[in-house]
């Protein structure tokens, strides 16, 4: 017989309470049982980034996890990202201005792994930048705005 | 799967092994979970390492360094006694997988997987690591060469789980050099590894060193022979031409989707020119 087990942890500020079967995926019960449909799943198997989400602030892929290893931890994904106001989070709105993305489709992963970047490198180069984002495809190739986005906010912080 | 855990203390680990004989374990699981995925493994029963702390982290006494083997790729990199003596070590890490992967990928990973291809292993091989080996009763070591049969074969029976790496601080090696060649630098599998300790003399004659192939055989491999040779020879293209020679006749590549063994062989001798640019 299998048995659900009570998965407990903070998504986006809010504490969550769920059941899930032992072989759920994070990203499924991210997508199908909370609705949060900002993790994208592509390959699902670790090579795309399209499923990253932040673990205790460091970027993991929701493709390669259960959703037990969630139990007491910290998750943040992209639809946690709105200050108190409703206001975009600052690599959001330079993704905006900048024209970061063309579909989006790996948007919602390539900003998670780009807040971890920045949390442990306030001013990465252009090559720090590149090598950080080496795990998040981009199908649509806007990788060139992507760093241009990048480090518009990294002389952003330099100038403070 | 019926059944998942995540112990957080090793007691309850091992009740755990004892009453489910078929329980694989996992620990970052970007390997396992890739394989679930491919359904190459049904496991009935799953037990997530990553709770346990005492398996986590770097620590060093006057003659050795200890890595638990639950420490990500990414802790190791940012680890002062790491980047201080394993410099070997942070080399490959940098060229594994991707941040995501380095951010849940482990050593104890690496290593089990026993793939030829696993980046941690050759300059493991050649650090003459040592692996510990716990179970409810005992720790045992290995010689890493000894607990890595084959492809994905390790000498690791149920109700064991590797626990720590151990690593001796002597001899020092000035020159740490890891190679990778795949086809692209990010989320490759290597198509040849090498990886290399050495010392050169003030007349530029190699003085000690020691070197590992991946990728060119069903596991790491090491030749006493080569690296004997290769002392007192000078670190010039002459000096290393007839152990390059040496080096294609003695690995064993084989023909994949990433390149041919011919190939490999190639690539696997020449790799050792590399090193001309730690001549003096
Ligand atoms: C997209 C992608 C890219 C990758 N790129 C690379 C690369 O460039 N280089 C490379 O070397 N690898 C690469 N890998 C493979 C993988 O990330 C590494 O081998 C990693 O170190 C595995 O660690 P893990 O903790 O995730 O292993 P898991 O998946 O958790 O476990 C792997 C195996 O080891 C066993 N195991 C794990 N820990 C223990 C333990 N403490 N005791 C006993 N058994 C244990 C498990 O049962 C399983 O059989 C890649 C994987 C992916 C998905
Ligand atoms: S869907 Fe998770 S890495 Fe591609
Ligand atoms: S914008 Fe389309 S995949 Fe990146």
């Amino acid at each position: 017989m299998i048995s659900n087990l009570l998965i407990s942890f903070e998504l986006n500020g809010k504490e969550i309470h769920i059941e899930a079967q032992p072989d759920r995926r994070v990203i499924d019960l991210l997508r199908e049982d909370l609705g949060l449909t900002g993790p994208k799943e592509s390959c699902g198997r670790g090579d795309c980034g399209s499923c990253s989400i932040l673990v205790d602030g460091f970027v993991r892929l929701s493709c390669l996890m259960l959703a037990v290893q969630l139990n007491g931890r910290k998750i943040v994904t992209i639809e946690g990202l709105y200050g108190p106001k409703g206001l975009l989070h600052p690599v959001q709105d330079l993704f905006v201005e900048l024209g970061a993305l063309q579909c989006g489709f790996c948007t919602p992963g390539m900003i998670m792994t780009i807040i971890d970047l920045l949390n442990s490198n306030p001013r990465p180069s252009r090559d720090e930048i590149r090598e950080a984002i080496s795990g998040n495809i981009c199908r649509c190739g806007a990788y060139q705005k992507i760093l241009d986005a990048v480090e518009t906010i990294s002389e952003r912080v330099s100038q403070r | 799967m019926s059944k998942v855990f995540m112990p957080a203390q090793p007691d309850e680990l091992w009740g755990i092994l004892d009453e489910n004989p078929e329980a694989v374990v996992y620990a970052g699981g970007t390997d396992l979970l890739v394989r679930l995925r491919s359904r190459f493994t049904k496991p009935d029963c799953l037990v997530c390492l990553e709770r346990l702390d005492d398996l986590k982290g770097v620590k060093a006494d006057d003659d050795d360094i200890f890595i638990g083997a639950l420490t990500t790729h990414r802790e190791m990199l940012n680890d002062p006694i790491i980047q201080k003596d394993l410099h070997i070590l942070t080399h490959a890490l940098k060229q594994l997988g991707s941040p995501p992967i380095r951010n849940m990928g482990t050593l104890g990973g690496n290593i089990v997987t026993a793939s030829p291809a696993g980046d941690t292993l050759a300059p493991l091989y050649i650090l003459n690591a040592q692996l510990e080996i716990g179970s409810r009763n005992s720790t045992r070591r290995a010689p890493i060469e000894s607990f890595i049969l084959g492809p994905g074969k390790v000498d690791l029976a149920h109700g064991e789980i590797l626990s720590r790496v151990v690593v001796r601080k002597v001899p020092k090696f000035e020159v740490h050099h890891y190679e990778k060649v795949g086809k692209r630098n990010a989320l490759a599998c290597s198509v040849v590894s090498m990886a290399t300790l050495m010392n050169v003399s003030s007349n530029n004659l190699i003085s000690n060193i020691r070197l590992a192939w991946g990728s060119v055989g069903p596991t790491v491999l090491r030749f006493g022979d080569i690296e004997h040779f290769l002392v007192g020879k000078p670190l010039t293209v002459e000096g290393l031409s007839e152990a390059i020679n040496m080096i294609q006749e003695l690995v064993k590549p084989i023909d994949d989707i990433r390149a041919t063994a011919c190939y490999r062989r190639e690539v696997a001798g020449r790799l050792l020119l590399r090193l001309l640019k730690y001549s003096v």
